[in-house]
C-alpha cells in the first residue's frame, strides 16, 4: 500500500543557520539562474568570447534606441550569431521552462496527494508521452508529429488514470495514486513492446535514445509549440500556490474551509500534466527534478507553498540548466539527461534520506 | 437561530443508518455538548453539520437558510470545523497553519495579505499559543494541536464553532484549559456544538445537552435535566454516580467498574494491618 503518513521534518530550520541572514538566501535564490542562464550561454563547444556574447544579447535591445546615442556594431560572426540564437538560446530556455515545470508540477502533487515521495508522472503521464514518442518513432513519423503524439498520448494516461479512479468513491487520492501506477505499467509494457517489434538497427536506438531524455534538438519550432501551454499552466500553479497549502493539510478539512477540493484537485492535476506532457515532449523523460527540488526549496524556505512553488520554478530550472550544460560540455558526444538528472539526483536524495532530521516515520 | 436541525438522518451507501430524526436547533452564545458512547455517530452528525457529509432525510437549516443550498466558501464563512486531531505530512509552522483559517474570505487566485496575518496573530493570541507559533504543527502536543486548530477554525471568524470531541486525547490540564476557551468564547456571542464521551463535560461548560444512544437522541435539554445517572447508565452500559463535589462547586459523574451492581449497604474492604507498601517505601528511602 502507498502509505501517505510519512512526513518530513522542519530540516530547513536546521539548513537555514548556515547561510548568513535571510539577504543572502534570498540572493542565492533569486540571482542564481539569471547568473547560470548567461554563463550557459558562454560555455559549448563552439568557442565564443563571453563578451561577444553579451554583445551579442544586447545588440537588439540596445540598438532599438536612436543610432546617435548608443549602438552596438557587430564585430562578431554570422556563425556565432547562429550558434547563440539557433542553438544555445532555445535549449537554454527548454531547459529553463521544463526544468522550473517540473519542479513546480512535483512540487504542487506533493502537496496535492500528501506525500513527499510523489513525482509529477505519479499518474503515468510520463510512461503515456514516452509510448506516443515510441509509435511515432517507429512509424517513421517527423519531429512535429513525434511531439504531437507524445504530448497526446501523455493526457490520455493520466485521462485514464483519472476515470478509473474516479469508479471508487472513497479514498480519492490514494486510489488516484493506485490508478497512476496501473495505467503507468501498462504504458511501461508497451513502450517495451514498441521497442521489441522496432528495427534493432535504426528506430530501436532512436526510440532508446529519445526516452534518455535531451534537449539537444530543440529549436524555436519546438518552443513555441510546447511554451503556451508550459507557461499558463504554470502560471496557474502559482496562482493557486497558497490554496495547495490547505490541500496538503487534508481534504476534509479543506473542505470545511470552503475549498472545492474536487475542482482544485482537476484544476491542479490538469496544470501538471501539461507541464509534464509538454517537457517530456521536446526534453524526453527527464526524472528526478520534479521529486529531487520541491525537497531541496522546502529545505530553504519551509513548507509553506506560497514561497515553496515559486523558489521551486527557479531551482528547477538552475538545476536542469547546470545538467544540460554539463550535458553538452562535458563530453564530444551529448550525455542524455535521464541519465545526469538521476545520477546528480540520486546520490543527492539518499543523502536528504540518510539525515536523522528527516524524520520519516 | 443559527442552526436549526430537522428530522436529520445518515447512512453511508451500502450500510445501515447511522443516525435518524435527529432534531434540534441551537441559538447565538448556545452551547450543545453531544454526549454518547464512541462509534454511535457523533462525529457522522458533526461531519453532517460542517457540510462534510450529506443528509439523506431531514433537513439543515443554517441563518434560516437550507444548508444544501448555501456554497461551500460561504458556509465556511458561518462554520468553523474543529476534527479530531491527525497527522499532517508537511511542518507547516503553527502561524502558517491557523492562517489558512483566512482561506474562506479570499479570492481563489490569492494569498494571504497583512489584514489576514494579523487577524491569525490575534486568535493565535486568543488560544494561548503565541509561544508556539513558530513550531511545525505536527511536533507539538496533542493539546497545543487542538488549540491551535480552534485558532484557524476562530480565524475563519465563524458564528458557529463545530468541535469534534475536542478533549479526547488530552491530559486533565488541557481539557480544562481547552473547555474555559470554549466558555470564553461562547461568552464574545459564539455558539458551539461539540461532541464528548465525558459527560462530566456537560456540567463544566453547561448549557444544552444531547445524549445520542441507538441512531437518534436519547435525550435532550438542560445538562441538569439530561445527565441523570439512569441516563448514563443507559448509555455507557455501566453505574454511574453523579455527585455534587462542594470542592469544585459542581456535579461531578464517577463511573463504576462494570458487572459490579451498586453495593451502597457493601462495606470497604478492610485494612490488614500496616500496609506492605509502607515498608517497601521506607526500605527504598
Amino acid at each position: 500500500m502507498v502509505s501517505i503518513s510519512h512526513h518530513i521534518s522542519n530540516n530547513y530550520l536546521i539548513i537555514r543557520p548556515f547561510l548568513t541572514g535571510k539577504i543572502v538566501s534570498t540572493l542565492l535564490i533569486y540571482g542564481t539562474l539569471p547568473i547560470l542562464f548567461v554563463v550557459s550561454l558562454f560555455l559549448g563547444h563552439y568557442e565564443i568570447s563571453p563578451f561577444h556574447v553579451i554583445k551579442l544579447l544586447i545588440a537588439p535591445i540596445i540598438n532599438l534606441l536612436p543610432e546617435h546615442i548608443v549602438h552596438i556594431y557587430p564585430d562578431w560572426t554570422i556563425a556565432e550569431e547562429n550558434v547563440i540564437y539557433q542553438v544555445r538560446l532555445p535549449r537554454v530556455i527548454a531547459a529553463v521552462l521544463v526544468g522550473g515545470g517540473l519542479a513546480i508540477a512535483g512540487a504542487a502533487y506533493q502537496g496535492l496527494f500528501k506525500n513527499p515521495l510523489v513525482s509529477p508522472d505519479i499518474l503515468g503521464v510520463s510512461s503515456g508521452a514516452g509510448f506516443g514518442a515510441a509509435l511515432a518513432l517507429i512509424l517513421s513519423a517527423g519531429s512535429l508529429m513525434i511531439q504531437v503524439s507524445a504530448f497526446t498520448f501523455g493526457i490520455l494516461a493520466v485521462t485514464i488514470t483519472y476515470i478509473l479512479s474516479s469508479f471508487y468513491r472513497r479514498t480519492p487520492t490514494l486510489v488516484l495514486v493506485l490508478s497512476g501506477i496501473i495505467v503507468g505499467a501498462f504504458f511501461t509494457a508497451l513502450i517495451s513492446f514498441t521497442k521489441y517489434i522496432a528495427d534493432p538497427y535504426d528506430k530501436l536506438p532512436a526510440i532508446t535514445f529519445w526516452l534518455m531524455g535531451s534537449l539537444a534538438s530543440v529549436r524555436y519550432t519546438e518552443l513555441l509549440f510546447i511554451a503556451p501551454p508550459l507557461l499558463i499552466a504554470t502560471a496557474v500553479l502559482i496562482l493557486l500556490r497558497w490554496r495547495i497549502n490547505l490541500l496538503a493539510v487534508g481534504d476534509d478539512e479543506a473542505r470545511t474551509l470552503g475549498i472545492d477540493t474536487k475542482r482544485m484537485s482537476q484544476v491542479i492535476i490538469l496544470c501538471s500534466t501539461l507541464i509534464t506532457a509538454g517537457a517530456v515532449c521536446i526534453a524526453g523523460i527527464i526524472g528526478w527534478v520534479g521529486l529531487v527540488v520541491p525537497h531541496l526549496g522546502r529545505m530553504l524556505v519551509g513548507p509553506d507553498n506560497k514561497k515553496l512553488i515559486p523558489v521551486s520554478f527557479l531551482l528547477g530550472s538552475s538545476y536542469l540548466l547546470i545538467i544540460d550544460t554539463v550535458a553538452r560540455n562535458l563530453t564530444m558526444a551529448e550525455i542524455p539527461l535521464g541519465i545526469l538528472t538521476a545520477i546528480i539526483g540520486a546520490p543527492f536524495f539518499a543523502y536528504l534520506l540518510s539525515k536523522r532530521s528527516v524524520g520519516w516515520t | 437561530m443559527i442552526l436549526e436541525v430537522v428530522d436529520a438522518g445518515f447512512t453511508y451507501p451500502g450500510g445501515s443508518s447511522i443516525f435518524s430524526d435527529i432534531s434540534f436547533s441551537i441559538q447565538t452564545g448556545e452551547v450543545l455538548c453531544i454526549l454518547g458512547p464512541n462509534g454511535i455517530g457523533k462525529s457522522t452528525l458533526i461531519r453532517c453539520l460542517a457540510n462534510l457529509n450529506r443528509l439523506c432525510s431531514g433537513s439543515i437549516h443554517l441563518c434560516g437558510k437550507d444548508m444544501v443550498k448555501i456554497k461551500p466558501v460561504d458556509i465556511a464563512r458561518k462554520i468553523g470545523y474543529v476534527p479530531q486531531a491527525h497527522e499532517i505530512v508537511f511542518p507547516f509552522s503553527v502561524r502558517d497553519f491557523v492562517l489558512m483559517g483566512r482561506a474562506p474570505h479570499l479570492p481563489a487566485f490569492s494569498s494571504p495579505g497583512k489584514e489576514d496575518y494579523r487577524k491569525a496573530e490575534e486568535k493565535i493570541d486568543l488560544v494561548g499559543i503565541r509561544k508556539i507559533a513558530e513550531n511545525p504543527v505536527n511536533e507539538i502536543s496533542g493539546g497545543e494541536y487542538q488549540l491551535a486548530v480552534i485558532a484557524r477554525a476562530l480565524t475563519q471568524d465563524p458564528s458557529l464553532l463545530l468541535l469534534d470531541e475536542p478533549t479526547s486525547h488530552l491530559d486533565f490540564g488541557n481539557q480544562i484549559r481547552v473547555l474555559e476557551i470554549i466558555d470564553k468564547l461562547v461568552e464574545t456571542g459564539l455558539s458551539v456544538i461539540m461532541s464528548s464521551h465525558f459527560p462530566d463535560h456537560a456540567f463544566l461548560s453547561s448549557n444544552n445537552v444531547a445524549i445520542m444512544q441507538y441512531g437518534s437522541f436519547m435525550a435532550y435539554g438542560l445538562a441538569e435535566d439530561v445527565v441523570t445517572e439512569e441516563n448514563l447508565r443507559k448509555t455507557y452500559g455501566v453505574d454511574v454516580s453523579i455527585t455534587y463535589s462542594p470542592d469544585v462547586g459542581r456535579h461531578v459523574c464517577v463511573p463504576h467498574r462494570s458487572g459490579t451492581c451498586r453495593c451502597h449497604e457493601k462495606e470497604h474492604p478492610p485494612c490488614r494491618g500496616t500496609p506492605a507498601v509502607t515498608v517497601i517505601a521506607g526500605g527504598r528511602g
